[in-house]
């Protein structure tokens, strides 16, 4: 055989990956850096009234000194999110299903699904508050979940649909039935389609439970604490609720990337060109 | 050879399409055990079609389509044929032992089984040391080879091709028409191929059918009395050019009675 180059399997090390990593990141730290640095000098030099922009290290102190209330407000707020993401991601992937296997009933059914889509669902949730009362973990959760919905099964379905019709040939050459084409073929395909959903999906969760504590909900709540804590004038408190928020979502949408990564492992590592 | 039950026949097929484009008109083709059989024309003749029509991935308008002599659709429900299209069609997902064990997995073979057919189909296209590796990995002539061995792997004996080196390029293509005859030795399969390559089509087969297209038909059957095994040098010698010329004037025939169709 004449040398055909091949790449190799992509199997570094480790430390290799974390290596890379670090050289990776290292600018976006840089950025940060410089930017946390240019915030405290402006807010001191110019005198910048508290309640307009407290400094990073004022922020920072209160993460601190009020770091286990902060941390579980933003454990009960993170389990809405993910009540509501489960729910609505996995009502959302199941609907898709239907609709892949019975393409008139999606003909049918996703305008509609579309036009909801255009609705500010955030302004039901004083509707949600009062189906499920605000105290209620399910309020915020109908919430995620409605968010969720909409973005997880437009992505599937296109996923389950965009399939070559010479892979679909192949399987009925091979006398497959709809369900097997579906476990072989659809449903691997679709799979990077679902995961770019569920990064969606992760952080709409976290902004869907958030909002929808802002119009009422348990004192233990993030949103909640955000919303007293800015009318109290304690703008620190709140800085450092966003903060944790912040983390609580970007650790989601990593979570959710992982498992992209492990389920899809026959991929190229997504490294640079 | 004529004794013999056919292993395709195809008795006066035609198809219409919804538009109500008339693909193929009047199909009359007998293909013998252990033939191979090239379908050649102009692009929109209908050669796909027709291939797709005995594998019964679409169904005829007219006639019928007998498979190892029962109909085209009980052919398919009995994995009576293997398939390789233009693109290698492996799913990415899966490694090319993974790819190739595909038709196996679904025929119900036990994982040993699956595991020393594939060992087997690897050698037999010359692919081994690549079993795990994933398709994006591959250049685009060993993922043929994979799709080749996976058409194979259950001994189908029909084999349906679609211009399956047309992606390729000049060489590669040349060896793998070799390797294709090899194998064609090898597993006394039948073969029916489709082709737009002249050259490719008198060098491989035993019988080129020549179509022309709108409405597509057959023109004309053209035995390719090329002794076997054929060779680099067979590409070479005189008779070659001949039969290359007789399939390249039948097709500028076809061409030429078209307005009058």
């Amino acid at each position: 055989m004449s040398s055909v180059a091949v790449q190799p399997v992509p199997r570094g090390g480790m430390a290799r990956m974390v290596g890379r990593r670090v050289t990776d990141w290292l600018p976006a730290a840089i950025v940060l850096v410089l930017g946390l640095v240019a915030w405290q000098g402006v807010v001191t030099v110019l005198h910048v009234q508290r309640f307009l922009l407290p400094k990073p290290t004022q922020i920072a102190s209160t993460f601190w000194t009020d770091r286990h209330a902060l941390w579980s407000a933003g454990w009960f707020t993170f389990q809405e999110a993910l009540g509501g993401f489960v729910i609505g991601s996995g009502l959302a992937i199941v609907v898709a299903l239907v609709l892949a296997r019975w393409r008139p009933l999606g003909s049918a059914l996703m305008p509609y699904a579309i036009a909801a889509n255009a609705v500010p669902i955030i302004a039901f949730a004083p509707i949600t508050n009062a189906w499920f009362s605000p105290l209620n973990k399910s309020s915020k959760m109908a919430i995620a979940a409605v968010l969720c919905f909409f973005p997880v099964l437009v992505n599937t379905l296109r996923g389950l649909t965009s399939v070559r019709p010479s892979s679909i040939e192949l399987m009925r050459s091979y006398a497959a039935g709809e369900l097997e084409i579906f476990r072989r073929v659809r449903i691997p395909t679709a799979l990077p389609y679902i995961f770019t959903s569920l990064k969606v999906a992760s952080v709409l969760a976290m902004i869907g439970a958030i909002v929808g504590e802002y119009f009422g909900g348990s004192i233990e709540a993030l949103g909640v604490q955000i919303k007293n804590s800015a009318s109290l004038f304690q703008f620190e408190v709140a800085w450092a609720a966003i903060v944790v928020a912040c983390i609580l979502g970007i650790a989601f949408y990593l979570a959710v990337a992982l498992a992209e990564r492990l389920a899809m492992r026959w991929q190229p590592a997504q490294g640079r060109e | 050879m004529s004794e013999q039950a056919a292993a395709v026949e195809i008795k006066g097929v035609s198809k219409v399409f919804k538009g109500g484009t008339t693909a193929l008109t009047g199909i009359d083709v007998e293909i013998h055990p252990g033939e191979f059989v090239s379908l050649i024309g102009p692009s929109g003749c209908g050669k796909s079609t027709l291939l797709r029509i005995v594998g019964d991935l679409i169904a005829p308008s007219e006639g019928q389509v007998v498979v190892n002599g029962k109909s085209a659709h009980r052919a398919r429900l009995d994995r009576d044929y293997g398939i390789v299209f233009q693109d290698a069609v492996l799913y990415d997902w899966r490694t090319v032992s993974k790819n190739i064990a595909l038709p196996l997995e679904m025929g119900g073979w036990d994982r040993r089984r699956r595991g020393e057919r594939v060992r087997e189909m690897l050698q037999l296209v010359e692919l081994e040391g690549f079993e795990s590796h994933y398709p994006w990995q591959l250049s685009g002539g060993m993922q043929q080879r994979v799709s080749i061995a996976r058409a194979l792997s259950f001994s189908p004996a029909l084999l349906l091709m679609d211009e399956p080196f047309g992606a390729l390029d000049e060489m590669t293509r040349e060896r793998m028409n070799a390797e294709l005859l090899r194998i064609w030795e090898e597993t006394r399969s039948t073969i029916v191929f489709v082709t737009h390559s002249i050259a490719e089509a008198v060098f491989l087969s035993t019988r080129v059918a020549v179509m022309s297209a709108r409405p597509g038909r057959i023109s004309t059957v053209i035995p390719i009395d090329l002794p076997q095994p054929r060779t680099a040098l067979t590409r070479e010698a005189p008779r070659f050019f001949e039969l290359v010329t007789a399939v390249r004037e039948a097709l500028h025939l076809g061409a030429e009675v078209e307005p009058a169709a």
